[in-house]
């Protein structure tokens, strides 16, 4: 990812740049080769990096709400003062966002697109009350992938080949999978790593999708884990009792907590956040590539009801073995915070597993509070070993 | 005698419960805890062993909690406050499904488990609302005592209703509500009323288990049980001293070291 961001500074000029969102069909821009920039996994490297608040108050000082998204404010506070740890951030030609992860983004970029005056492309996703969308939903948004071709055409200055779309998509199917499986080794006892590995070894499914590096990457990475699964050697010293973590990673805590629940032989070994990038890649078909782009990018984790998450999350805590959950209640990502204290209360009853709820943000600190924090995770500690 | 100690180290209070070895209550002692946890802990402890009529070497086991907990330097061992005032209410209420703790700084909800071990817990989001400290803010602004105010609140012939959970915004409405000549007690039943929302809340986020059990300082005021009886439908059980069931918890703990 450091190499990432270092080719970002010399991307300007030299290739199309476009900064989109991590829930965007990001296949169809490669299709154009453009270089791609993550607002999110900026904002999450910016709290992991402890730059998230000062970022925030930029934005707010701009007059942008406090209630707003931190992942929004630090990105409207870098294009803002231009400040980031990455070095510099190339401006963007082109702006591609999808509202199934939330509405914010919609706004969001609205700003973005006014300020820098460049196009802004939205796939509109109609939310998923089923579990699976309709041949009607699928056509439509079949049908807006297919109207932003021109745009991307003219902005790339490169023509739209329909078998550059196939190898991005084999590509980006294979990669997800390849994820999923290293999700997979984490079925493990000791579990070969921790989620808070998996929040870091996150970035390349996030934001480099449809590239041969993250699949290199990840083959890499699967190799290793593997072989660490055979030899039983554990993420943690010892694995006393298995966790699962709901919701974004509270970026400026990741350290603080991998330390605070390894000392105490507590190991998370799933999570929603992570297994999101894993959990749509069957539906990705190089065969019918704008169909199943639709398909797939309708079912991500937000886009979809309760009932869903509640499904996914059980299989989970049975699969891998979960005795405990950890919910994070993030400030920030309304989406995902709804509707976890009547998950959490369904699952007590379902499967009784006990979990705890902890109120903070993603990348902004000023919203997390420390002690209330431990004391509860204290009280869910007694309440495991008991 | 050898005796044990649970010292519990709240933002409003600090309250010691010395125990004898067949878990008789031998004394206990109630402090305001003031800028150092540690010095209100030695206080309190003080108290109580002067109480009881104890030497500090008569004490076998010391174990704290509350917010202060990491900062009782001679307490053998430090648990939360959310398992010691399940373990405390278990103990003076056997049947006890539901804990409801309205602290100084914070108020949770836990489920008690048949063995007074905790089931599963919820507390209060970032913010006063829904504490003692709420409370505490009304009192000054209405100039009454925080004591009086239950008595008050169940005297009102009506009731204001106050539109903001935030304490200081509803700080401001009770500006108002005053200078518009609203008597006090209606005021106060009406704040009162706002806390009772909130911990409903709580409540039917956890689910409602069993018998329900108050503890806190909160729970020494009449106008706020009253009302969470009638909103729960169903009695809630307070204690003599609710004030202590955390510190109580904390000696049950040390009793079995």
């Amino acid at each position: 990812m450091t190499r990432h961001y270092l080719l970002s500074r010399y991307a300007e000029g030299a290739r199309p740049v476009a900064w989109v969102t991590s829930g965007a069909p990001v296949e169809l821009l490669r299709a154009f080769g453009f270089y791609t920039v993550y607002p999110e996994n900026h904002g999450a490297l910016c709290g992991a990096k402890g730059m998230g608040s000062e970022l925030c108050r930029t934005a707010e000082e701009n007059g942008f709400s406090q209630d707003l998204c931190s992942y929004a404010r630090i990105d409207l506070g870098t294009a803002v003062s231009g400040r980031t740890p990455a070095g510099r951030l190339p401006r963007p030609d082109l702006l591609f966002a999808s509202n199934n992860i939330c509405q914010t983004v919609a706004y969001w970029y609205t700003v973005l697109a006014d300020r820098w005056d460049i196009p802004l492309l939205m796939l509109d996703t109609p939310f998923n009350h089923t579990g699976e969308p309709g041949q009607a939903e699928v056509d439509y948004m079949s049908a807006q992938l297919e109207a932003m071709i021109p745009t991307l055409e003219r902005v790339s200055g490169r023509g739209f080949r329909m078998d550059d779309l196939r190898d991005v998509l084999s590509l980006s199917k294979e990669t997800a999978e390849t994820w999923g499986e290293i999700l997979g080794t984490m079925k493990a006892t000791p579990s070969p790593m921790t989620i808070f590995d998996a929040f870091v070894h996150l970035a390349p499914v996030v934001s480099l999708r449809g590239l041969p590096v993250a699949l290199a990457y990840y083959r890499i990475l699967l190799q290793e884990l593997k072989e660490r699964a055979a030899r039983g050697e554990g993420g943690i010293r010892e694995e006393r009792k298995r966790l699962m973590w709901d919701n974004i990673a509270i970026w400026y805590k990741v350290r603080d907590f991998s330390t605070l629940f390894a000392e105490r032989g507590m190991n998370f070994v799933t999570a929603t956040y992570t297994n999101a990038w894993a959990e749509t890649a069957p539906h990705m078909n190089p065969r019918r590539p704008l169909e199943s782009i639709a398909r797939t990018y309708s079912r991500v984790i937000l886009n979809n009801s309760l009932d869903h998450r509640l499904r996914l999350m059980e299989g989970l805590i049975r699969t891998f073995r979960v005795d405990g959950l950890v919910i994070h209640s993030a400030r920030s990502c309304k989406p995902y915070s709804v509707g976890q204290y009547d998950l959490k209360r369904l699952l007590m009853e379902r499967l009784k597993v006990p979990s705890v709820v902890i109120e903070a943000d993603i990348a902004d600190e000023r919203a997390y509070a420390e002690e209330q924090a431990q004391t509860r995770l204290e009280a869910f500690f007694e309440r495991l070993e008991r | 005698m050898d005796c044990v100690a649970g010292i519990d180290v709240g933002s409003l209070s600090t309250d010691v419960v010395i125990l004898d070895r067949q878990a008789r209550t031998v004394s206990h002692g109630i402090v305001r805890t003031g800028a150092s946890s540690t010095r209100a802990a030695e206080e309190a402890l003080a108290q109580a062993l002067a109480a009881g009529g104890l030497s500090r070497g008569e004490l076998v086991s010391v174990v704290s909690t509350g917010y202060g907990r990491s900062s009782v330097p001679f307490a053998d061992r430090a648990v939360t406050e959310i398992t010691c005032h399940a373990r405390g209410a278990w103990f003076l209420f056997p049947d006890v499904g539901t804990v409801v703790d309205i602290g100084g700084q914070d108020s949770k909800v836990v489920h008690v488990g048949p063995d007074g071990r905790v089931l599963d817990f919820t507390m209060n989001d970032k913010c006063a609302a829904g504490t003692g400290r709420f409370l505490e803010v009304m009192a000054e602004k209405l100039q009454v005592g925080l004591e009086e105010m239950g008595d008050l609140s169940v005297r009102a012939g009506g009731e204001v209703t106050i539109s903001s959970v935030c304490t200081v915004f509803a700080e401001s409405e009770v500006v108002s509500l005053v200078a518009r000549d609203h008597p006090p007690e209606e005021i106060i039943r009406g704040l009162h009323r706002a806390i009772v929302g909130r911990i409903w809340a709580m409540v039917r986020s956890l689910g409602m288990r069993g018998e329900v059990f108050m503890s806190g300082g909160v729970a020494k005021n009449r106008g706020v049980v009253s009302l969470l009886e009638e909103r729960l439908g169903q009695a809630v059980h307070v204690p003599p001293e609710p004030q202590i069931v955390g510190a109580l918890g904390a000696a049950l703990i040390a009793l079995e070291q």
